[in-house]
């Protein structure tokens, strides 16, 4: 099943489901023939299109609002955070393209800030599907659900399978190991997934932890990986700031609790534009780079455990990049 | 304008549309778009701007806003053909060496602005406008939008203040193509009467054939076209000019061709042979 097939079959139970865009037709390109006058593409007006949406929801509708991540989360914010978040209506944004995989468009197009801009909208929840196979698992809880969500959009095939059935506020963990716990959401899980296998072959003890749900956080799993790993690894196509380094770096100063993390985010800056195998190369965040600095990042920990010890972190670093 | 003189803007343009073409493949880039707005882009740069490719920051320059930025290919074209950059950069699109993508940087040399969000570029053009006039400069603004970016709602409110500040050395363009992303403009949200939109904003408005150098030339030659009223072109355009296999087309909006592709392509646009395509058309947004 695809998307647009799911979003169909919903409809099709609900009358209340309706499909808004901004001319964003890319993943329902056969929704306006289907559901007829419960399709509503308003042009490239995205404010116009969350205010139309809080009036649907006002009338009892469910509005599943499907456009590209940036112009949503950013041109519509003040209409998001006032027309839908302040009246709490139950409107899905479903923001398409974001993080890396804007690729070639530059920074105008790169949604990097939305996991920190939606969360922060009081009752507002986020999911950020790995693969469209969890998408197609959480999209039914989510549009059920009687709160406004944002769902970071990801219809890309999986690359592994899930083994945790969906639902929300839980994460799913691959593997138990306890030297280190890479925490994700989104996208990001492909490239965290091949990283945890390189590391796992290199004799690293490691899990890791798929969040799923951003808001509301899997608050057990997280705090497990703490409690049980020595180097906490969280990765995200996000702004550092406000993403989820950030909501780890909450939860931990609210439990009076400290870890070793290592963040892997974007710092500050937009991403160089290219081709999406091109980008995870120049931002050193293919599934190879993140081994090489987790690796790094463990090599750094062992020094500064062991004093008088010879060999640098940059040595290390060289070593292990040659040996990747 | 004589015969020896259009024949040079037809010759750039051609040129600018090879460069198009070249730059749709490995990763592709908004072909119809650029197309459309080719001759546009390339006659203003020869006969009407006022900045100089080894100077480009004079601040007495004309300045040049690309609103609608997918269509940076022809932009780069032309900034190439014309002298602002090495022919060379071209193949670099896509890749992380240099800083040309889907939509405009401002580390090539001759753009003013990046753009990619549709909307911008009018109200960024206001505020230079206004800058201009407080400096008494002549020098004046040009801001190009597309048909389908008009949907937004800031166009619309620049509209009202550019009116309302009678900025009349700000110059709009719309390249007509009649097409957005997906479909004909007029089949989504209804655009005409245009003319008439923009008149009663306050704007003095001219609409001519977006691929006749004549008829740019007349329009162009007397700006501004009302004293105290900012101006706006409409150029009738048809996306994807100059190819036929493109032209008109909904689904050719934005595509990843092949090599061999590019290279039927290239035939088609000297008029040798019509490229049969194959490749499907990305669905970017």
């Amino acid at each position: 099943m695809t998307y647009e097939e799911l979003l169909l079959q919903i409809a099709g139970a609900d009358e209340r489901v309706v499909v808004l865009t901004a001319e964003n037709r890319a993943a329902i390109r056969n929704l306006p023939s289907q559901l007829d006058g419960r399709f509503m593409d308003v042009g490239i007006a995205e404010m116009t299109m969350i205010g139309a949406a809080a009036g649907l929801a006002l009338r009892g509708r469910i509005p599943v609002v499907h456009a590209l991540a940036t112009f949503l989360t950013l041109r519509a914010f003040e209409f998001i955070r006032t027309d839908v978040g302040i009246a709490g209506l139950p409107v899905k944004l479903i923001g398409a393209v974001p993080g890396f995989l804007s690729d070639g468009n530059g920074p105008t197009h790169q949604a990097i800030e939305d996991i920190s801009l939606m969360r922060g909208i009081p009752g507002m929840q986020v999911f950020a599907p790995a693969d469209v196979d969890e998408l197609l698992a959480g999209l039914p809880d989510i549009i059920a659900s009687p709160r406004p969500w944002y769902v970071r959009f990801n219809g890309l095939p999986s690359v592994t399978a899930h083994h945790e059935p969906f639902a929300i506020g839980r994460a799913e963990v691959h593997g138990d190991g306890n030297e280190v716990a890479i925490l994700t959401y989104g996208f990001m899980f492909r490239e965290t997934h091949t990283a945890l296998q390189l590391l796992q072959a290199e004799g690293l003890q490691c899990r890791l932890v798929n969040l799923r749900t951003v808001k509301p956080l899997d608050e057990t799993a997280v705090l497990r990986a703490v409690r049980e790993c020595g180097l906490i690894v969280t990765v995200e196509d996000h702004f550092r700031t406000g993403g989820l380094y950030s909501i780890l770096a909450e939860l931990l100063l609210e439990r009076q609790l400290t870890a070793r993390v290592l963040p892997i985010a974007l710092e500050d800056r937009w991403f160089r534009p290219a081709t999406l195998p091109r980008v995870l190369e120049f931002e050193e965040c293919t599934g190879r780079d993140i081994a090489a600095r987790i690796l790094v990042e463990c090599e750094r920990g062992r020094h500064a455990a062991m004093a008088g010890h010879t060999e640098t972190a940059a040595h290390a670093e060289a070593m292990f990049k040659t040996y990747l | 304008m004589d015969t020896t003189e259009r024949k040079q803007l037809s010759s750039i343009a051609l040129h600018v549309r090879e460069h198009i073409i070249r730059m749709a493949t490995d990763g592709g880039c908004f072909i119809g778009a650029s197309l459309s707005c080719a001759d546009l882009i390339v006659y203003l740069y020869s006969r009407v701007l006022r900045i100089e490719p080894h100077n480009t920051g004079d601040p007495e320059r004309d300045f040049f806003f690309l609103s609608k930025g997918h269509d940076v290919p022809a932009l780069y074209g032309t900034l190439a053909e014309l002298g602002f950059i090495d022919r060379s950069r071209l193949a670099n699109h896509l890749k992380t060496n240099d800083h040309l993508y889907w939509h405009p940087n401002r580390h090539i040399p001759g753009v003013e602005f990046h753009s990619g969000s549709l909307g911008h570029l009018l109200s960024v053009g206001i505020g230079v406008a206004l800058d201009n006039r407080l400096r008494e400069l002549s020098s004046r603004v040009f801001v190009v939008l597309g048909d389908g970016e008009l949907n937004e709602g800031s166009i619309w409110e620049g509209c009202l203040v550019a009116g309302a500040q009678q900025l009349d050395n700000l110059v709009a363009v719309v390249d007509r193509n009649g097409f957005q992303a997906n479909m004909r403009t007029e089949e989504l949200i209804p655009l005409e009467s245009l003319e008439a939109k923009f008149e009663a904003f306050g704007w003095a408005v001219r609409r001519i054939d977006g691929h006749s150098f004549d008829q740019m030339e007349e329009a162009f030659s007397v700006l501004p076209l009302s004293a105290g009223r900012p101006t706006v072109i409409i150029a009738d355009t048809v996306r994807g000019k100059g190819l036929p296999s493109i032209e008109q087309r909904a689904d050719r909006w934005f595509v990843n061709f092949t090599h061999d592709e590019v290279t039927a392509l290239l035939d088609e646009l000297h008029g040798l042979s019509a490229a049969s395509l194959s490749s499907e058309a990305l669905h970017v947004r």
